[in-house]
Parts: structure tokens; C-alpha cells; sequence
């Protein structure tokens, strides 16, 4: 049986957690984005993402692994619905697909604890982190990851309580139909709850803040024209296109 | 006009500069230590600029893996950072190196996408001044300057008061300095500006669309230098006012 779980999470905070699922029939319709405040991302939390660089973690200009968290924030225009058509800048031949868990938090968290951190969740979203492929990660342009539109997100906000193992996930791309990725959240060096503890140590959480849990290996490359499709587990499945820069 | 917001009474107000007080809405009018400071805007995207005073840029050249240097420096806050006129910052218990960064802060005023440098000024609401601190001992060399580095809860002041773009003529000739416990530490001015506000927003909304609330901090002069529990630091923008801030020491 279908159940589709309607976005109830909002900035006000606690109520965020509570859904009332009911059946509804989406179809092709474009949604608003769900109601962030603000979003963080993290880069390279994936085993295998990071593994990847190899021998160049070492090296200039990074000269060793990265020991926090690597976060970055997706500002406010950034943020698309469910069915958005993303424009990919006419400099760019393909995006890059960081395709994700979302974490919406729905009790501030400020300081908290590995063991207590599941209790600030609210929910959990489908996260297309979209970014123009860039060679470092040194201290990238915000040229490259911080355009309009470039979060999709959604369809909704699924209550925590209804997605009781984040860490055992698939996430599975699909491009125009066809498989681009399927990697598992157990791949990550930093789980859901430690992610939030380690970096509330520093930065507290705002009710309706999101925090993304990284993308998988190998983030896959779409071109304008094409569609992406990303689900995952019990979160749910986020679609939108691409489409060519209207000119200036 | 300056524009304050202010808790007061049980109450969050807009206020105004009236000589050395506060006027309210109401007529009230209120001493500046009567009251608790915000940040003078409810934010927005926060954008935040490295290395945009070429003196700054030599002085942190050591450290720096820079080189030819194409386009500006940006980076992005949370609001989580912000912190008003007479707030208080805290030092980790475990830093050695952590410094204040004297800015003059640009809000925007209007939505604007694709603006040309020529016409940039208009979308600008206001300025103010904004004291970005760092703490350089958790710098990695991943999406520089990290955000555990920079994006620290209340550590970047704001304030004290939005001054409306009217009243400032000239964004490019203020002269910034900060003191720490009463001795200039820090001097400027934002005649000096690698990237100055119009070439800002002309690069910024050039990807970006900048909408109200947005906040621009446009980089800080060299003069940095670390910080204490205990120590008073203030920013001073010609114009803008003074923002004062005290650092101490981490608690529970």
C-alpha cells in the first residue's frame, strides 16, 4: 500500500514532528520546497567519497584529511521544490548530482550529545545537492555550488519516527531512467546523530535548519535536458529537471 | 536614519538614533545600556568576504596558498553567528589564535539578479559594521575558511545601528579601526577595498539572486591580533558608529 506522508515540518519547531499521514496522488506537480531555514551541507562524509582523493588528501593544498566536519551552507535561493527545473549555467557542460539524506531539525540543538541527537530530528528529506563540477576543494568559488535554484528538495518532510534507521539507507540516482548511483547511508564516517553532535559542538541548530549527510561516491553528472530522479528508503522520491540558462 | 532592534521591557522594538538615545515607536525615548542590542537586520544569506584589502592580503601571505587571485573571496554565514551591539563572545577554552575582523556590513535592500555595477548602489538598504572574529587554530584546508573557523555561534557582532544608504554618500571613503581595551589595533579605510560594494554586488548577484536582508560583509584590513577573556573590543566605522563586544571565556 502507498502511504505518502504530507510535509508538516515548519521552523516553528516541535510541531515539525508531528504527521498525519494520509494518501494523496502527486503526479507531476511542482511543489514548493519544504520550509528551511537554513541549509548545511558536508562534503566528503562518504568512506568512499573520500577515499577517492587518494594520496591528495595529503598533499598541497590540503596537506592532511580533513578532521570536522567539512560543512558549507546552500543559502536561501537555492532552495527548489519537488518537479523545479534547474537551470545549468550556460559555462557549464553537466552538474554534478549530490544526491542525499536530508536532516531536518526540529529542537534546537546546541552542544548535544552522539546519544541524545536523534531527539533534535524532525524528519528527513530527499536532497539533490547540485553543484558545477569543480577540480579542488580548497576554497571553491561560490560560483560553483550557491546558484538559484541548485538545492531541489523534498517531496516532503517524513517524520523521524517513521525513518527509524538513517544510517542504513539506499540512495539510488536515476537519469533519465537509467541507474546513476546507489550507495547505502552505512557508508558514511559520520552517522546522523554524530554528524549533528559533532557539529552543534560549535554551531547550534535551528528548529527547520537542514543538515545534509553527504552524497554517496562517484556523484553522478546530469546535463540540461535530462531528469533526475533520486529516491530513498521510507524518505521518498525527489524528481526535477535540468534545463539550459535562459539568456541574460 | 539609524535603525536599531532592541529586546526592552519585555519586548522586541525597532528604534531610532536620537542623539546618544533610543527612541522608540511610542516616543520612549532609552539610554543605550538600557536596553539589549540585536543585529540590526533579521538575516538573510549571509555573504562574507576573505582577503578583500590588499595590506590584509600581505599580511596573512604566509599562510595563504594564494595566488592570482580572479575573482573575489566569498563565503557564506549562518545566522546562528550574529550577535548584537554589546554582546558577548565566546573564546573556546582550547584556541590560541583567535582575532576580530573589523567590516563594514552592506544589507540589501531590494531583490536584484544580474545587476550591473553601475546601478548596484540602488538595491543597497543600508550599511553597518560587523566584527567577524576567527579562530585560526581550527583552520583546514577544506572549503576554506571552514565553517568551525568561522561560523561560530556569536561570533560575528552586528551593529549597532542599520544607517540608511542615504546617509552614508560615500560607502568607499570610511575610515575603520579597532581598539581592544581602549588601544587602536586596527586601522583602515574602505577607500582601500580590493572589491569595493557595487563590484560586490555586481559579482555576487551575478549567480545569485540577492533579496532583502541579505548581508555582505566586505573583508577586513590588516591588524588582526588575538584576543582575550576579559578584553573589550570595539569597531569603529566613520559614520556607522562603534560596535562593542567582550570576549569571554567558554562555559558549560
Amino acid at each position: 500500500m502507498l502511504v505518502i506522508h504530507e510535509a508538516l515540518a515548519c521552523p516553528a519547531g516541535r510541531a515539525a514532528a508531528e504527521d498525519r499521514p494520509r494518501a494523496a496522488w502527486v503526479g507531476q506537480a511542482a511543489f514548493a520546497p519544504p520550509p528551511i531555514a537554513t541549509a548545511y551541507g558536508t562534503l566528503l562524509n562518504h568512506r568512499d567519497a573520500l577515499a577517492a582523493l587518494g594520496d591528495a588528501v595529503h598533499q598541497p593544498p590540503y596537506k592532511a584529511p580533513p578532521k570536522a566536519p567539512v560543512l558549507y551552507i546552500k543559502p536561501r535561493h537555492c532552495l527548489a521544490g519537488h518537479g523545479a527545473a534547474v537551470e545549468v549555467p550556460a559555462d557549464a557542460e553537466a552538474l554534478e548530482v549530490g544526491a542525499q539524506l536530508g536532516i531536518v531539525i526540529g529542537r534546537e540543538a546546541c552542544r548535544v550529545r552522539e546519544a541524545e541527537a536523534l531527539a533534535h530530528v524532525a524528519g528527513y528529506t530527499v536532497c539533490s545537492d547540485l553543484s558545477v563540477p569543480h577540480p579542488s576543494y580548497y576554497r571553491p568559488s561560490l560560483r560553483y555550488k550557491a546558484r538559484d535554484g541548485f538545492l531541489p528538495l523534498g517531496p516532503w518532510i517524513v517524520a523521524a519516527r517513521h525513518v527509524p534507521q538513517p544510517d542504513a539507507l539506499e540512495v539510488v540516482v536515476q537519469i533519465d531512467g537509467q541507474e546513476a548511483q546507489r550507495y547505502s547511508t552505512a557508508g558514511m564516517q559520520r552517522g546522523v546523530a554524530r554528524l549533528i553532535a559533532e557539529v552543534s559542538a560549535f554551531m547550534t541548530l535551528a528548529p527547520g535548519d537542514l543538515l545534509m549527510l553527504g552524497a554517496g561516491p562517484a556523484a553522478p553528472l546530469a546535463r540540461a535536458g535530462q531528469t533526475v530522479r533520486i529516491s530513498i528508503d521510507g524518505v521518498g522520491t525527489l524528481e526535477h529537471r535540468l534545463v539550459a540558462e535562459a539568456a541574460a | 536614519m539609524k535603525h536599531a532592534r532592541i529586546a526592552w521591557a519585555g519586548a522586541v522594538h525597532h528604534a531610532v538614533a536620537d542623539g546618544d538615545r533610543l527612541l522608540l515607536a511610542d516616543g520612549t525615548l532609552l539610554a543605550e545600556d538600557e536596553v539589549v542590542w540585536l543585529p540590526p537586520v533579521q538575516p538573510g544569506t549571509i555573504i562574507a568576504l576573505g582577503i578583500n584589502y590588499a595590506d590584509h592580503k600581505k599580511e596573512l601571505a604566509k599562510e595563504l596558498t594564494l595566488t592570482a587571485k580572479d575573482e573575489p573571496l566569498a563565503f557564506l554565514k549562518g545566522p546562528n553567528a550574529l550577535i548584537g551591539h554589546r554582546g558577548r563572545t565566546r573564546r573556546p577554552a582550547d584556541a590560541a589564535f583567535m582575532h576580530y575582523e573589523c567590516e563594514l556590513a552592506v544589507v540589501i535592500g531590494r531583490p536584484t539578479k544580474r545587476v550591473k555595477r553601475a546601478e548596484a548602489l540602488h538595491y543597497v538598504a543600508g550599511y553597518t559594521i560587523a566584527n567577524d572574529y576567527a579562530v585560526r587554530d581550527y583552520l583546514e584546508n577544506w572549503y576554506r575558511p571552514n565553517l568551525r573557523v568561522k561560523n561560530r555561534d556569536g561570533a560575528t557582532a552586528l551593529g549597532p545601528w542599520l544607517v540608511d544608504a542615504a546617509d552614508v554618500p560615500d560607502p568607499h571613503a570610511l575610515s575603520l579601526r579597532t581598539l581592544v581595551n581602549g588601544e587602536p589595533r586596527q586601522h583602515g579605510n574602505t577607500r582601500d577595498l580590493i572589491d569595493d560594494v557595487p563590484a560586490l554586488i555586481e559579482y555576487l548577484s551575478s549567480f545569485m539572486t540577492l533579496a532583502p536582508g541579505d548581508i555582505i560583509l566586505t573583508g577586513t584590513p590588516e591588524g588582526v591580533s588575538n584576543v582575550m577573556p576579559g578584553d573589550e573590543v570595539v569597531c569603529e566605522i566613520e559614520g556607522l558608529g562603534r560596535l562593542l563586544n567582550t570576549i569571554v571565556s567558554e562555559g558549560p
